[in-house]
C-alpha cells in the first residue's frame, strides 16, 4: 500500500492555526470599533460592539432556535415516499408516457395493498 | 431597419430549434454563441418601445426596453451562458432545448410591455422549466415537477384573471404601476406572490430545485424568482407590505437551512432569503432600495448561480449531495472547493465580493426610511445567510469529517462556466461603479466607507466566531439523514390524509347503502318473479332475457328477409 497524502488539514496544528487567526482578527476588529471614527445614523450602533454582539448573538440563537426545531419537524427521509397515490392530480397526469404510466401502475399497487380499508371494487 | 427590432427570447426560441437538430460540438457552438450574440445585440439597442401591434382593442407591446428590464435582460444573458457553458458536457437533448427555451421566456418576460405577453411568457417559464426537474428521470424528480408545473400554472391562471379585470377597469393591458387598490391589483400581486416564493408559497422552489438534474438547477436558480421580482419593481414599488413580507422571507429559511441535509436544498433555502431582501427593497420603495433590490438581483444570479454549480459539480462527481454523506472533497476537488468559497463570500456579502455592494443598499435603505426593526430583522438574516451558506455549504461539502471520497475536479467546462462566474463576483464586488451605472437611479451612494465595511466584516467574523464556539462545544446540530417538514406538509400530507379520510368514510357509508338497496331488490324481485311464475313460464325470473333479444332479432331478420322478396 502506498502512503496516503497528507493533505492541510489532516494536521491538527493547521486547524488550530486557523482558529488562532480567527481570534486575532476578532479582537483586532473589535478595536477598530475605537480607533475608526465611524459616522452612524441610528443610535443603536453606538451601543459598544453593537455589531459584533449582534453577529455572535444572533448566530448562537439561530443554531439553538433550529436545532429545536428538530425535535417538531424532523422525519425519516422516506416520510413522503407514497406521496405519488394521496394526489389524485399527480396520479391522474402521470399518463403522459409509457414509462410514467407504468409507474403509477406500480405505485397504485403499492397503495391497495398498504390501505387495506378501502374497497373500491365493491 | 426592422432588422434591429428583434426581441431577445426570439433568437433563443429559434437556438433551440436549431439545437433539437444538430449535435454534438456544432450543437455546443450553437449554444455558446446565442446568448454572446444577443446580448451584444440588447447591448446596441436604445431605450423605448421596439414592436407593439394591435389585437383588437389592445395594444400589446411585446418588446419595451427601459433600465429596470435592461438590467435583467443583461443579467439573464449572462446566466444563461454560465448555464450553458456549466452544461457542454451533456447529451441530453430534452434538457438542452427546454434550457434555451426557458432562458428565452425568461427575457420575454422581462421585455412584455403588457399583460397579455407577460402572461404567456409566464406560463412558458413554467412549462418550459419543468423538463429541466424531469430530466432527472426518477419518481422523486417526476413527481416534484409535477407538484411545481400545478403551482406555476396556478400563479399563471391568477395572473390572467388579474390581467382581465385590470384591462376592463383600465382599458388599457400596459405593464406599468399597478398598485394594490383593486382586485386586479391584488390578484396580479398574488400571482407575482406565487412565483416569487412568498412564505408559504415557496415550497415549490424548496421542493423541485434539489430535484432537477444537476445543471437544471443552475438554470432555474437564475430566471424564475428573478422574472417575479422584476414584475413586482415595476408594478408595486413601494407597497409597504412588501418590506413585512420580504423581511419574513429573509428570517424564516434561514432556520430550515441550519437544519437540511440536501445542501442543494440548502441553497434553495438561502435563495429565498436573498430574494426576500430584494423584496424588502422593493417594499422601501425609495431609489436606493429600488436600485439595491435589482443590484442585488443581478448579483444573485451569479453568485447563487456558482454555489448552485459547485454543489452540481460535488453531485455530478460524487453522486452524492446530502451533508451527512460529504466531508473532506478539498483534498481531491480543490479548485471546486475555491470557486466554492468565492460564491460562499460572495452570498454571504464580504466586502470585495458583490453581495456586499448591492444588499448595503437596502439595508442602508431601509435604516434611513426609519424601519428599525425590519433592519434588525435584515441584519439577524445577514448574519445567518453566512451561517448557513457562507460557512456550512462549503465546510460539510469540502472540509468536515473526511468521508473518504475522492472525487476528481469536475469536467472543464463545469470549471470554466464556475470560473467566470467567479471572476463576476470578484470584479463587481471590487469595481461596483459597472454596475451602478447600469442601475435605473443615479444616487451617488458608495459601498465603501470604513463604517460600512467595518460593520459588516464585524457582523460576519464573529458570526463565524458563534460556528466556532459552537461546533467546538458540540451545540451545533450533525447533519442527520432526514427530511424536515415545512408548509408543504400542508398539500403532500395533512391535506391528502384528510381527503383519504374522508373518503374512506364516504365509500363505506356508499357500500353500506346500496348492499341495503341491493337486498330490498333482490327481495322485490323474487316477489315479482314468484308472481309470473305462476302465470307464464316465458316470464319467469329463469328465463333468460338473452333469449327475447334472440327473439326480436329472429323477428326483424324475417321482416327483412319480407322485404327482399317483395
Amino acid at each position: 500500500m502506498k502512503l496516503q497524502k497528507k493533505h492541510l488539514f489532516d494536521a491538527p496544528k493547521n486547524i488550530k492555526r486557523i482558529l488562532r487567526l480567527l481570534y486575532v482578527c476578532c479582537v483586532l476588529l473589535l478595536v477598530l470599533d475605537f480607533i475608526i471614527d465611524r459616522h452612524i445614523s441610528h443610535n443603536w450602533e453606538n451601543l459598544w460592539g453593537f455589531y459584533p454582539i449582534f453577529g455572535f448573538v444572533s448566530c448562537v440563537i439561530l443554531v439553538l432556535v433550529a436545532t429545536r426545531m428538530r425535535t417538531f419537524l424532523m422525519r425519516n427521509e422516506d416520510y413522503y415516499r407514497d406521496e405519488g397515490t394521496n394526489d389524485k392530480a399527480i396520479t391522474s397526469s402521470a399518463t403522459q408516457s409509457g414509462e410514467a404510466s407504468k409507474r403509477k401502475d406500480c405505485i397504485s399497487q403499492k397503495s391497495t395493498t398498504k390501505k387495506g380499508d378501502r374497497d373500491v371494487d365493491d | 431597419m426592422w432588422m434591429i427590432e428583434i426581441p431577445p427570447f426570439f433568437p433563443f426560441f429559434i437556438g433551440a430549434l436549431i439545437v433539437s437538430l444538430t449535435r454534438g460540438r456544432l450543437r455546443g457552438m450553437i449554444m455558446v454563441a446565442i446568448p454572446i450574440v444577443s446580448a451584444l445585440h440588447l447591448w446596441l439597442m436604445p431605450e423605448g418601445i421596439h414592436l407593439q401591434f394591435l389585437l383588437f382593442d389592445y395594444q400589446l407591446i411585446p418588446y419595451r426596453i427601459d433600465k429596470l428590464s435592461l438590467m435583467f435582460g443583461y443579467v439573464f444573458h449572462i446566466a444563461a451562458l454560465i448555464g450553458i457553458i456549466y452544461s457542454l458536457h451533456l447529451r441530453d437533448t430534452m434538457q438542452q432545448v427546454s434550457a434555451m427555451m426557458y432562458a428565452g421566456s425568461g427575457l420575454g418576460a422581462v421585455f412584455a410591455g403588457d399583460l397579455l405577453t407577460l402572461f404567456i411568457f409566464w406560463e412558458l417559464l413554467a412549462f418550459t422549466s419543468v423538463f429541466l426537474i424531469w430530466a432527472r428521470r426518477t419518481e422523486r424528480a417526476f413527481v416534484a415537477g409535477m407538484r411545481y408545473l400545478i403551482i406555476q400554472v396556478l400563479s399563471g391562471v391568477i395572473l390572467l384573471a388579474g390581467a382581465l379585470f385590470y384591462a376592463s377597469d383600465n382599458n388599457t393591458l400596459e405593464f406599468g404601476y399597478i398598485g394594490l387598490d383593486s382586485v386586479a391589483g391584488w390578484l396580479i400581486f398574488i400571482a407575482f406572490g406565487i412565483k416569487c416564493a412568498f412564505p408559504m408559497a415557496h415550497n415549490w422552489l424548496t421542493d423541485a430545485y434539489p430535484e432537477a438534474t444537476v445543471t437544471g438547477t443552475v438554470f432555474l436558480s437564475a430566471f424564475t424568482t428573478k422574472v417575479a421580482v422584476y414584475a413586482l419593481a415595476r408594478a408595486y414599488p413601494g407597497v409597504e407590505l412588501l418590506v413585512y413580507i420580504g423581511a419574513a422571507m429573509t428570517c424564516f429559511p434561514i432556520f430550515f437551512a441550519v437544519i437540511e441535509n440536501d445542501l442543494r436544498r440548502v441553497l434553495a433555502y438561502s435563495l429565498l432569503n436573498q430574494v426576500g431582501f430584494m423584496v424588502v427593497g422593493i417594499g422601501i420603495g425609495t431609489a436606493l432600495a429600488i436600485n439595491g433590490a435589482v443590484a442585488h438581483a443581478f448579483n444573485d444570479v451569479i453568485f447563487k448561480g456558482l454555489l448552485f454549480m459547485s454543489m452540481g459539480a460535488v453531485l455530478h462527481m460524487t453522486g452524492r449531495i446530502n451533508g451527512s454523506e460529504l466531508g473532506g472533497l478539498y483534498k481531491t476537488m480543490p479548485k471546486t472547493t475555491i470557486l466554492c468559497i468565492v460564491g460562499a463570500a460572495s452570498i454571504s456579502a464580504f466586502p470585495l465580493f458583490s453581495g456586499f455592494v448591492s444588499k448595503s443598499m437596502v439595508v442602508s435603505a431601509a435604516l434611513e426610511e426609519g424601519f428599525e426593526w425590519i433592519w434588525l430583522m435584515l441584519l439577524f438574516a445577514s448574519a445567518g445567510v453566512f451561517h448557513h451558506a457562507g460557512i456550512k455549504i462549503p465546510y460539510f461539502a469540502f472540509f468536515a469529517h473526511d468521508s473518504g471520497i475522492r472525487a476528481n475536479d469536475p469536467p472543464k467546462n463545469m470549471l470554466v462556466a464556475m470560473a467566470i462566474a467567479a471572476g463576476l463576483c470578484l470584479a463587481i464586488g471590487i469595481y461596483p461603479q459597472a454596475l451602478y451605472a447600469l442601475l435605473p437611479f443615479d444616487t451617488g451612494y458608495n459601498p465603501y466607507d470604513a463604517t460600512h465595511v467595518l460593520a459588516q466584516t464585524q457582523l460576519l467574523f464573529f458570526s463565524a466566531l458563534a460556528f466556532v464556539w459552537l461546533n467546538l462545544k458540540g451545540l451545533y446540530p450533525p447533519e442527520l439523514r432526514s427530511i424536515n417538514l415545512d408548509f408543504d406538509w400542508v398539500y403532500r400530507r395533512a391535506f391528502p390524509t384528510a381527503l383519504q379520510k374522508i373518503f374512506t368514510i364516504i365509500w363505506k357509508l356508499d357500500r353500506v347503502l346500496r348492499q341495503g338497496l341491493k337486498l330490498k331488490l333482490k327481495v322485490y324481485l323474487t316477489f315479482i318473479a314468484q308472481k309470473n311464475g305462476r302465470l307464464s313460464g316465458l316470464l319467469s325470473k329463469n328465463y333468460p332475457s338473452g333469449s327475447m333479444v334472440m327473439w326480436v332479432a329472429v323477428v326483424l331478420a324475417i321482416y327483412l328477409f319480407l322485404s327482399f322478396i317483395q
